[in-house]
């Protein structure tokens, strides 16, 4: 291999990470959220809705105060007050919590649709707003590779990084984790070590929310820089799915997420190549696919924490 | 039968009604020309029911296929799909066989599409006998398949020549469902979907599998001792509520838009879980549940267009709706008059399971 055409391989292959973290973040995101949720017992389908609303919370903080910023910290108090309803309609009102999150995901695209509408018009173009854009390291971005492919990212791809790595410490290594664990695994012996089981669910419950409010403020402000209906376009369901792929740890989860997003990933690069494959459609199944396989034992059975599913009713 | 079990779903439908002016209210509209023109709209004129008995046509369908699931302790959300697969079938056998008479060629491409719809669910059923997977997220999965997969198959395999527009050809006159009225959008499926309503309470309630089916989703560790085979029932079941979803992709493919198109369903399949859980997973209520829903899609246009209220304000109420039911639990602190409903018939009965 002549040396210019492996320099061309090389920046290729870089392009492809880098475009691969971009659509795996979202996912990374909702599911790193939905890892504290499960492992205290609760399944938050509604996950899909909470991004979509988390999507156009970003998109008008950010257009109504002006900075993106704090449009990032508009989607995490959305996050938070969709994670504190969902809570209360699945613990304290006792629903079944995948009717309340099929709900959701009615909610969130009824809801944004509406409020889109209402802010910024039916038909005008979309309205300019401060956005994330992609800032080179120092000397790092300069590096073969890895500079393209790790350090040329918007800053809450940056943040992202760094919250994950959190995460996993949290879960595994620190006494919450613990009580998150062991929440879920047997909410009764939590309960008579003194763990209060519903105060924990809510709290989870809200965290969990607002990772996925974050994720879907990140589609719309970092990888594009407006908001469009339905913009999640079931996100939020890989997002579960990676969860079980990644047997619920957080380690896991990336390696799923990094997968599914090099699916589409793939699956965009050779749109382009149509020369080649005419049949875009069936590569974008590639992640549902590999989903189903991966539950098909490809990844050894996937047993989730046992109190999985059901409100905690102290006697 | 008892008085909670239609309260409950009238109060949820009240509350839902008065967030949903709220919300009309502060977005700047008038909820009562909104909600005037919407009850116009579904239910004004002959035009209006008849659009409002079509719009809740797939939601049957879709409705029953949750609800047969749900008795037998199965999740289904992937109505969806089984939808476009048995949309898909129906048009493979509609459009491509020539040369039937009508008496079988109708026949032929609804059960192509019950066939079809079945085994999409199937599959899921499968995942879960053999690798323990759980059903939510592969009905999942397989609804983003089978969307891709139509669309693949319309855009390729299967489009119309010359292929300018991603579409399959039309379904022949010999396999389309006949309009139940001139100048109407009403067909023969909106019957078809009372039939299978009619089937699957005889299913549910006047089989042994059927009864097996309430059994293990009342208590599977009941199911298990009584001897009752598990994964034969969950084959069984995801195949019947497979089928059902798939019924709801045919009426479409057959009854009004006689060809396949890219993304032809606007959600059919996860609003039926909505309907199936307000009609308490009953036959009767979910009909009712789906004809709630088609009204507030037939309105739903109307009030678009005169109080400017857009039309998703109808996925808002749906969802609250959903909500408010599923948290019976809340409405069951207040306590209601004990009447009960039940019919006897010769000796007293306790309560059928």
């Amino acid at each position: 291999m002549s040396v210019v055409s492996l320099s061309s391989f090389i920046a290729a292959s870089a392009n492809f990470v880098n475009s691969d973290i971009q659509t795996a973040m979202p996912i990374l995101l909702a599911a790193t959220g939905l890892i504290f949720n499960e492992r205290t017992g609760v399944v938050n389908i509604g996950v899909e809705g909470v991004m979509l609303m988390g999507a156009l919370a970003g998109v008008a903080g950010s257009f109504l105060l002006g900075n993106v910023w704090l449009g990032v910290l508009v989607a995490i108090a959305a996050g938070g007050i969709l994670g504190l309803i969902f809570t209360f309609f699945v613990e304290t009102a006792r629903a079944d919590q995948v009717v309340v999150g099929m709900a959701f995901n009615l909610l969130g695209l009824g809801l944004t649709t509406m409020l889109n509408r209402a802010m910024f018009g039916l038909n005008t173009t979309p309205p300019r707003i401060d956005s994330f854009h992609p800032v080179s390291i120092p000397f790092l971005s300069k590096l073969p590779f890895f500079g393209t492919a790790f350090f040329t990212h918007t800053y809450l791809t940056y943040l992202a990084f760094l919250v994950i790595p959190l995460v996993s410490f949290i879960v595994f290594k620190t006494n919450i984790g613990l009580v998150l664990r062991s929440v879920g695994e047997h909410p009764r012996a939590a309960d008579t070590v003194g763990i209060n089981v519903v105060r924990v669910r809510y709290l989870a419950g809200m965290v969990s929310c607002m990772f996925g409010a974050v994720g879907g403020a990140y589609l719309s402000l970092s990888q594009l820089n407006f908001f469009t209906e339905n913009m999640t376009a079931g996100r939020g369901f890989i997002a579960l799915a990676a969860v079980v792929f990644g047997k619920w740890s957080p380690a896991g989860v990336l390696g799923a997420a990094i997968l599914f997003g090099a699916g589409s990933a793939l699956s965009y690069q050779l749109q382009t190549l149509n020369s080649y494959i005419s049949s875009s459609q069936l590569l974008l199944t590639l992640p549902y696919v590999l989903t189903l396989l991966g539950l098909a034992g490809f990844v050894g059975k996937a047993v989730g924490p046992a109190a999985s599913g059901k409100p905690y009713i102290k006697e | 039968m008892n008085l909670r079990s239609v309260v409950i779903p009238l109060v949820a439908i009240i509350l839902a009604l008065i967030i949903g002016a709220l919300i009309i209210k502060l977005l700047g509209m008038d909820p009562v020309l909104a909600y005037t023109n919407l009850a116009i709209g579904a239910f004004g004129n002959i035009y209006g029911i008849s659009n409002t008995l079509t719009q809740a046509t797939p939601l049957i369908f879709t409705g029953l296929s949750f609800a047969l699931a749900r008795r037998a302790g199965l999740l289904n959300i992937g109505a969806e799909g089984q939808l476009y697969i048995g949309g898909l079938c129906s048009v493979l056998t509609g459009a491509f066989i020539h040369g039937l008479p009508m008496i079988i060629h109708l026949p032929l491409a609804l059960l192509a599409g019950f066939v079809g719809g079945g085994f999409w669910g199937w599959i899921a059923g499968w995942l879960k006998v053999k690798f323990g997977s759980n059903e939510i997220i592969t009905t999942v999965m397989l609804n983003y398949i089978a969307i891709y997969l139509v669309s693949y198959m319309v855009s390729g395999p299967i489009i119309e020549p010359p292929g300018d527009l991603p579409q399959s050809p039309p379904v022949l006159p010999s396999a389309q469902l006949p309009y139940l009225g001139s100048g109407t959008q009403l067909h023969l499926g909106f019957v078809l979907a009372l039939i299978m309503a009619g089937l699957y309470c005889i299913f549910m309630w006047h089989t042994r599998k059927g009864y097996e089916a309430r059994v293990v989703g009342f208590n599977p560790d009941a199911g298990a001792y009584a001897g009752i085979n598990r994964n034969q029932l969950i084959y069984l079941i995801m195949f019947l509520a497979g089928g059902l979803a798939g019924l709801g992709g045919s009426g479409e493919i057959l009854g009004i838009q006689h060809r396949l198109y890219q993304n032809f369903s606007p959600g059919y399949g996860y609003d039926g879980i909505a309907v199936a859980l307000l009609g308490l997973n009953t036959p009767i209520g979910t009909v009712l549940a789906a004809i709630l829903f088609g009204a507030l899609r037939s309105g739903g246009n109307l009030m678009q267009v005169v109080a400017k209220v857009p039309l998703d304000l109808v996925y808002v109420i749906e969802a609250l709706v959903i909500i408010f039911v599923a948290s019976e639990y809340l409405f069951r602190r207040v306590k209601l008059p004990k009447l009960n409903f039940r019919f006897r018939r010769g000796i007293e009965r306790s309560e059928p399971l």
